[in-house]
């Protein structure tokens, strides 16, 4: 009987320890290192350039969260602060911008934003909607599509055709 | 010998990285211990001070009109602020100086909140970069920690700025 009841103790203390141990161990990685996410929506989902990838040059900033399918750059909606949406970089801070349906026509940057797009003009609520977004609200950038497997591959920097930040000196001219 | 010193070396790898794990998550999750800087909250918060702020109500989205809170700067990812939570989304906003006579009021945006100081002479805050987006903010600050003498819960806005 006794002998049972310091089995049992022992197990609860395995059990305490090790639910300690992977508990905080878990959510550390998911926040700091990588996660995996769904995509959901249509905002992603260009007809011509399927499976291509994020631009981002400031990887200072950025973990690199491995993605489920085809994830670009995820960020908490300015809108709804409970949602994620993920977008492509189409300007980093200071680059001039020619916009599609935003109130300006040309934008700059401004310090500490980005202009993100969705891939599929038109289906997707990006910065043409509500301008430029902070920085501060960026989660990570998608480095990898996992599911389904035939599309297994990392997820490669490019800007779509005819988008992407003007030249200063086509700017200034 | 070999194999103790690298079950000892093993040992103390795993327990800094349980630590550091458990540490993280009480930081991101619970709340953390912030020194405070610059002249924005006074006389509420002064240059200095410890304050504690917790990362509960931000998760759960309980983030009331009148909580002083960190955010990041919209315009730093860097650079946390200090301020107070002046409208939340949807509430009517004063943007002219009190003396102005002709009022010129703004509506916050979904998913925003109003920021601005306590000291309205000397902070760059909402009034000057406009409504900032709610998952930028880090934490409410609920405790005053140091110094001694004002130890505890913060003081009401002196600004009557909150309708």
């Amino acid at each position: 009987m006794a002998q049972r009841a310091t089995a049992g103790r022992r197990y609860l203390r395995a059990f305490v320890s090790g639910f300690f141990i992977a508990v905080p161990v878990t959510v550390t990685v998911l926040d700091r290192f990588a996660y995996l996410a769904r995509v959901e929506g249509a905002s992603m989902q260009p007809p011509n350039l399927h499976p291509s990838g994020a631009t981002n040059e400031s990887h200072d900033l950025l973990v690199f969260p491995v993605c489920f399918m085809y994830v670009y750059c995820p960020l908490r909606s300015p809108r709804n602060p409970q949602q994620k949406i993920i977008k492509r970089v189409i300007g980093l801070e200071g680059d001039f911008i020619r916009t599609l349906s935003y109130k300006n026509r040309y934008v700059r940057v401004p310090d500490g934003h980005f202009w993100i797009e969705g891939d599929h003009h038109g289906h997707s609520l990006d910065s043409n909607s509500f301008g430029p977004v902070s920085v501060g609200l960026l989660h990570g950038r998608a480095s990898h599509i996992i599911w389904p497997p035939n599309r297994w591959q990392r997820i490669r920097a490019s800007l779509p055709a005819n988008r992407g930040p003007l030249d200063t000196e086509e700017d200034e001219g | 010998m070999f194999r103790r010193v690298l079950g000892t070396t093993l040992g103390f790898v795993g327990y800094t990285i349980q630590y550091g794990c458990i540490a993280h998550c009480a930081f991101e999750y619970i709340g953390e211990f912030v020194i405070c800087s610059g002249p924005s909250m006074e006389p509420t918060i002064v240059n200095r001070d410890i304050v504690f702020s917790e990362r509960m109500s931000r998760h759960l989205c309980k983030i009331q009109k009148g909580d002083v809170i960190i955010a990041k700067s919209p315009f730093d990812p860097k650079l946390n602020i200090c301020k107070r939570v002046i409208g939340l989304e949807g509430d009517k906003i004063c943007t002219s100086a009190p003396s102005d006579v002709f009022k010129t009021h703004t509506y916050v945006p979904k998913g925003h909140v109003w920021l601005e100081g306590d000291n309205l002479r000397n902070s760059t805050d909402s009034r000057s970069y406009g409504p900032v987006p709610y998952a930028l903010i880090r934490g409410r600050i609920c405790l005053k920690l140091w110094p001694l003498h004002s130890f505890g819960t913060l003081s009401e806005s002196p600004t009557r700025r909150i309708i």
